[in-house]
């Protein structure tokens, strides 16, 4: 009971945002580089709760997520552009190809921990931009050329369903197996979890998210050039999920969108920009080590009263 | 025939050290039995080649007639051993019904699709577990502390909750690695009342390693001896007590029997 009208509020605001940001969008309140904001800020908010499962979730230090967000972003702009097949079917295809490189990556590395998996992730993130930089059927390092698909509607409806889906698959007994590896893997084994399976169940999961954001991200501007997806790329995702707080997928969306913004606004001031986004995150984390979130949801703050504490 | 654990000559190899060779056991059911050895004999060691943490170099292990050498620790689980660890390994950010629930992973069978798309079988499996898991916590007095980090706990409540999630993924065999360490005698009596009576509730087989020799002796039914990786001694406690290499093994060589 509980449960389903949490559901039912969480739908309900949805559909607020969306038609708040559909309303300013067709008014023409927001102009076209606000609304461009918006769809970059949706792209960087599936992002970031992608990652926030793998690195959050079930602890494992991916630092290639920036690749996924290419695989996807490249195959869907082929499936649009090339075979001229719906905007959606590209989304679609594009998130399960993702998934596929997912399972892919993640079967060989996920045996490794801590930094030499981060140093895998890593080199596989580089390889797949390598790749791309030399196929000439994209368009090599010139990069191909995309039509404007993503709408506002489009994206939210992605956002929706990632954070539907991630949030079900963390509150099950399958997050909680992911958790459990996260806070200790041998202890998780001896339970009877198949941490292999998990771990690399996650980061397929991950992986398509990311795939969905790539073929939202291509269909945004009007060109994809595999410099867009350097490791930089996927170090900024990295950053909203450990600055929201690792653990913590409220964290990460409201780390997705406070970035989102001051990297925009900061564009103004190309000379100064990168300095500015560092002294923020130098800052936060000196003052806030944990995240802007700690491992808490934002659902928590509403429900604290209810949970009794023991010792009494 | 009836041995529900069988050991047959394991041994594991690290390099050119042998921690463990040539290790014999057999355990009925129902039995309540102790392992001890001084610091570094390898009973810890011996616990990991029971339950799949390491792949024995030598011998094979046989458990409900199933031979185990070679699977993963969570096959060996599922198999129906479980453990607890020298050193507490609870999953200290989550709550203390979650540690339980987590045990009952492999129990329940909903896949992951039907917890996405929240399918009916997700709510009855997890509801499932959540008065199961909450029953276990009553059991061992938990229960007023169950929404509270792991990590918070007291530690001897934390020993607890440590054996109370490995009772969860019921096993036929408990290995509890040094049960009372760190306890006081309070708590340590408290615990040896606490394992007599889940063996007696869950009809459960035990296998405990501990330091506490008033424990040992007072609860087991039959003992075994580890020194520097070999067997030296199995039987009654009261063999046990007086048997000369024991005496060796933790007070050293020239002890003459009237001193046992």
């Amino acid at each position: 009971m509980k449960k389903v009208s949490k559901f039912w509020l969480f739908l309900i605001l949805a559909v607020l945002i969306y038609g708040i940001g559909q309303g300013l969008i067709q008014t023409g309140i927001l102009n076209a580089f606000y609304s461009n904001m918006l769809i970059l800020m949706i792209i960087n908010i599936i992002l970031a709760v992608s990652l926030h499962l793998v690195i959050g979730i079930t602890g494992q230090f991916s630092i290639g997520h920036a690749g996924f967000l290419a695989v996807g972003a490249y195959v869907s702009a082929i499936i649009t552009m090339k075979f001229e097949l719906p905007f959606v079917l590209a989304i679609i295809i594009g998130g399960i190809v993702a998934a596929l490189a997912g399972l892919l990556v993640g079967i060989p590395t996920l045996r490794l921990r801590g930094d030499y998996l981060a140093i895998a992730t890593l080199g596989f993130g580089e390889i797949i931009r390598i790749v791309f930089l030399n196929i000439e059927y994209v368009g090599g390092a010139a990069g191909m050329m995309v039509s404007n698909m993503t709408t506002w509607t489009s994206a939210f409806v992605c956002l929706v369903i990632t954070i539907l889906v991630i949030s079900n698959f963390t509150n099950s007994r399958h997050g909680r197996a992911c958790i459990a590896i996260r806070e200790n893997e041998i202890a998780a084994d001896a339970m009877g979890i198949n941490t292999t399976f998990y771990k690399v169940a996650a980061f397929a999961i991950g992986s398509f998210f990311a795939g969905i954001a790539g073929g939202l991200f291509s269909h945004n501007f009007y060109i994809i050039q595999p410099t867009n997806f350097g490791f930089l790329k996927s170090f900024d995702i990295l950053i909203f999920v450990v600055l929201g707080g690792l653990g913590s997928m409220s964290g990460s969306v409201i780390a997705a969108i406070l970035l989102t913004i001051i990297s925009t606004y900061l564009q103004q001031y190309p000379e100064t920009r990168m300095i500015i986004y560092s002294i923020v995150l130098v800052v936060v984390m000196l003052y806030r080590p944990q995240g802007l979130m700690g491992t808490r949801e934002i659902t928590d703050f509403f429900g604290k009263k209810k949970s009794v504490k023991g010792g009494n | 025939m009836g041995a529900l654990l069988q050991v047959k000559n394991a041994g594991i190899q690290f390099g050119g050290l042998k921690a463990v060779s040539g290790f014999n056991m057999e355990l009925n059911q129902g039995e309540l039995v102790g392992l001890i050895g001084p610091n570094g004999a390898g009973k810890t060691t011996s616990f990991n080649l029971l339950t799949g943490v390491y792949v024995p170099t030598e011998g094979d292990i046989l458990f409900d007639g199933k031979r185990l050498n070679g699977l993963a620790p969570y096959q060996v689980t599922r198999n129906g051993i479980s453990r607890t660890f020298q050193n507490i390994r609870l999953f200290s950010e989550l709550s203390v019904l979650d540690n339980v629930k987590v045990a009952y992973h492999s129990l329940a069978k909903h896949s992951i699709l039907s917890s996405i798309f929240r399918l009916p079988s997700h709510f009855s499996e997890e509801k499932v577990m959540e008065e199961k898991s909450l029953e276990f916590l009553k059991i061992f007095q938990l229960d007023r502390y169950k929404d509270e980090k792991a990590k918070n706990l007291p530690y001897g409540q934390q020993r607890r909750l440590e054996i109370a999630r490995a009772l969860a993924a019921s096993p036929k065999l408990l290995l509890l690695d040094e049960p009372a360490a760190g306890m006081n005698p309070q708590e340590t009596h408290e615990l040896m009342e606490l394992i007599a009576f889940i063996r007696k509730q869950f009809d459960l087989t035990i296998l405990l390693i501990e330091h506490d020799m008033a424990l040992v002796m007072g609860i087991c039914e039959r003992i075994y001896v580890l020194d520097h990786g070999q067997l030296i001694a199995a039987g009654t406690p009261d063999e046990i007590r007086n048997h000369p290499k024991v005496i060796e093994a933790y007070l050293g060589e020239e002890v003459s029997s009237d001193n046992a």
